[in-house]
């Protein structure tokens, strides 16, 4: 019958695209695989392949080692701040864009994505020679400053989507029913975006975390983890002790990304669908 | 809503609600209170920033002193349209479209897959498994690779155990993507690129093979076209502003990256490491601003295009 042979033919293409996308997955996450096994290799005066031993020492080694447990908590500090920024900033361009249309709506968007879209060598630049112009010492806060901007627009998309889903209807009942803005926004609009916001907040946190490109411009002589693991990648000291710590980014970058997907998952835009 | 809101009325009109009573008559005014922070944010910091980059642009460095003369001439453009900077905006671009095209026939399947076959608990996974790369750290990413291409590491033993180390030795001995080792060659680079933004390609061309109604495809066999046709004739045209939008970020993180070029491949520059090269070392800002505006110019002709190819729709 002709409806079998088709189905024949559909079920043959399926198995190529099965195929397909299983190598293209493999080729995704096999290199993450080598970071792990070679975090616990006995060498560590090249990338000898296969390791001559495995060993836990680089983990306690790690762990000993001041100058990686700094650039972790600043990394950390300047993450969370960013974050925090970038969910205030976020949600009221979100709150703004949703509720209401007005002149020049559509460049918002754009605004807010700008950061993100150009270059990260064109955003590091512009800050930095910005920061020159207007004498401000590099520091801390300059780190975060250039964080906050490209992480607003992960936290406007989350909020934005949700703020679309929720009816406006509700925001009115809610006043009818005598609360006044504030009590609206606390009871109604609050609980309704919440597991929106911690999602885009999350997903912030994983980027400036990771974040390196801009900060080689906008840092001092700060040195948060990614820009240490920079010099090591360029100036390999104690190789080990940079696979440790590899492993260690990508758990705490994970556990973020994750959190995000299970908040939004049973949403029609889910968390992450676009960076 | 479950919870029970507890809302009593005051006696006597709050601060609050004398001030929300305020701005619900005044709707413009809330709106300008809503967009006042993020506007200020990115329009002063980041906007002007921007435009004060693009201003030093038409500055230069005078040559002698090595200072910045601040008066408007064009000759510092001149100076990157030279060869020597044309030569790296030309393998930069290259670069970028190969990495592209790359990342569209690898990224293909797997988004063909998850669109059309993969559901429930298979395609959550695989959701998972491409977004899990696109957010995690950059720099270990790379850094794996460094591990795997190094002379002695995982592909140099593979091609030993099969006895094949002079097809490798061929592969490298390739003129211009070939050299010393896998980790200075162009091929190596290729890869790591490849690897880094491949899953900014699955994720919009799965979101535009989603939007492909099954009774499109019903329509298609209906009318007598085997499934081949239906393919190339139905699927692909649809999921191609998809990849459009995927191949925009591809190529533009390609264009601007400077890490990557830096750490694998050889010492010739890219436009990113030429960037960073004449803003530090070298000290010339104006050339460095106009480094920079190549890949703003690249990246508006190309989103132009690929605005009318309604890749914004697939986004």
């Amino acid at each position: 019958m002709r409806s079998n042979k088709k189905q024949g033919s559909r079920e043959a293409g399926a198995r190529w695209f099965k195929v397909g996308a299983a190598l293209g997955l493999l080729f995704l996450h096999i290199p993450m695989a080598f970071i792990i096994l070679y975090a616990f290799t006995t060498e560590d005066k090249s990338y000898e392949f296969p390791p001559p031993g495995l060993t836990l020492k680089w983990f306690s080694v790690a762990w000993q080692r001041e100058d990686i447990w700094a650039a972790m908590l600043l990394s950390v500090k300047i993450a969370a701040i960013s974050a925090g920024t970038a969910m205030i900033l976020g949600t009221l361009a979100a709150a703004a864009v949703s509720r209401s249309r007005f002149f020049g709506r559509e460049s918002i968007s754009l605004l807010l994505i700008l950061p993100i879209a150009l270059p990260g060598v064109v955003t590091g630049i512009a800050l930095r020679s910005a920061f020159n112009i207007v004498d401000i010492p590099f520091s801390f806060w300059t780190i975060v400053i250039g964080h906050a901007t490209f992480c607003v627009v992960v936290v406007y998309n989350n909020a934005l989507a949700r703020f679309r889903r929720t009816g406006a209807s509700q925001i009115e009942a809610s006043m009818d029913l005598g609360a006044d803005g504030f009590q609206t926004f606390r009871h109604v609009i609050l609980p309704n975006i919440a597991t929106a916001l911690l999602a885009g907040g999350m997903l912030a946190f994983a980027l400036s975390f990771d974040e390196v490109i801009v900060t080689t411009f906008t840092a001092g002589q700060q040195t948060t983890l990614p820009i240490w693991m920079l010099s090591e990648l360029i100036r390999p000291r104690q190789r080990p002790v940079t696979n440790v710590v590899a492993v260690v980014v990508i758990t705490v970058t994970f556990i973020p990304i994750l959190v995000a997907y299970y908040l939004t998952r049973n949403t029609d835009t889910v968390a992450g669908g676009g960076k | 809503m479950s919870e029970t809101l507890s809302i009593h009325t005051p006696p006597a009109a709050s601060y609050s609600r004398r001030i929300s009573a305020y701005l619900y008559g005044r709707p413009h005014l809330l709106l300008s209170i809503l967009l006042l922070p993020p506007l200020l944010w990115l329009g002063i910091i980041y906007v002007g920033s921007l435009i004060a980059l693009l201003a030093q642009s038409f500055f230069a460095i005078d040559e002698f002193s090595g200072i910045v003369v601040h008066e408007l001439t064009l000759d510092t453009y001149r100076q990157l349209f030279s060869f020597a900077n044309m030569d790296i905006i030309l393998r930069t671009a290259s670069m970028a479209a190969v990495v592209t095209l790359g990342a569209a026939l690898i990224g293909f399947p797997i988004a063909y897959y998850m669109a059309r076959y993969a559901s429930g608990k298979t395609k959550a996974f695989m959701y998972l498994a491409v977004m899990l790369p696109l957010w995690s750290s950059y720099l270990v990413r790379v850094y794996a690779w460094k591990l795997i291409l190094s002379k002695e590491g995982i592909i140099g033993w593979t091609f030993e155990q099969f006895g094949a180390t002079w097809l490798l030795q061929m592969i490298l001995d390739l003129p211009v993507i070939g050299g010393a080792s896998l980790s200075v060659s162009y091929i190596g680079m290729f890869l790591v690129f490849l690897y880094i933004w491949l899953p900014f390609m699955i994720l919009p061309i799965q979101a535009a093979l989603e939007r492909v109604p099954p009774s499109l495809l019903d329509a298609s066999s209906d009318l007598g076209a085997r499934p081949g046709m239906t393919f190339w004739k139905v699927i692909l045209p649809l999921a191609f502003p998809g990849i459009v939008a995927g191949s925009i970020f591809t190529f533009s993180l390609t264009l601007g990256d400077y890490i990557i070029p830096g750490i694998i491949g050889s010492s010739r520059l890219f436009i990113g490491q030429a960037v960073y090269m004449h803003q530090g070392v070298a000290g010339n800002i104006p050339l460095a601003a106009a480094f920079s505006v190549v890949p703003i110019v690249i990246m508006a002709i190309y989103l132009t295009i690929a605005k009318r190819m309604g890749a914004f729709n697939a986004l």
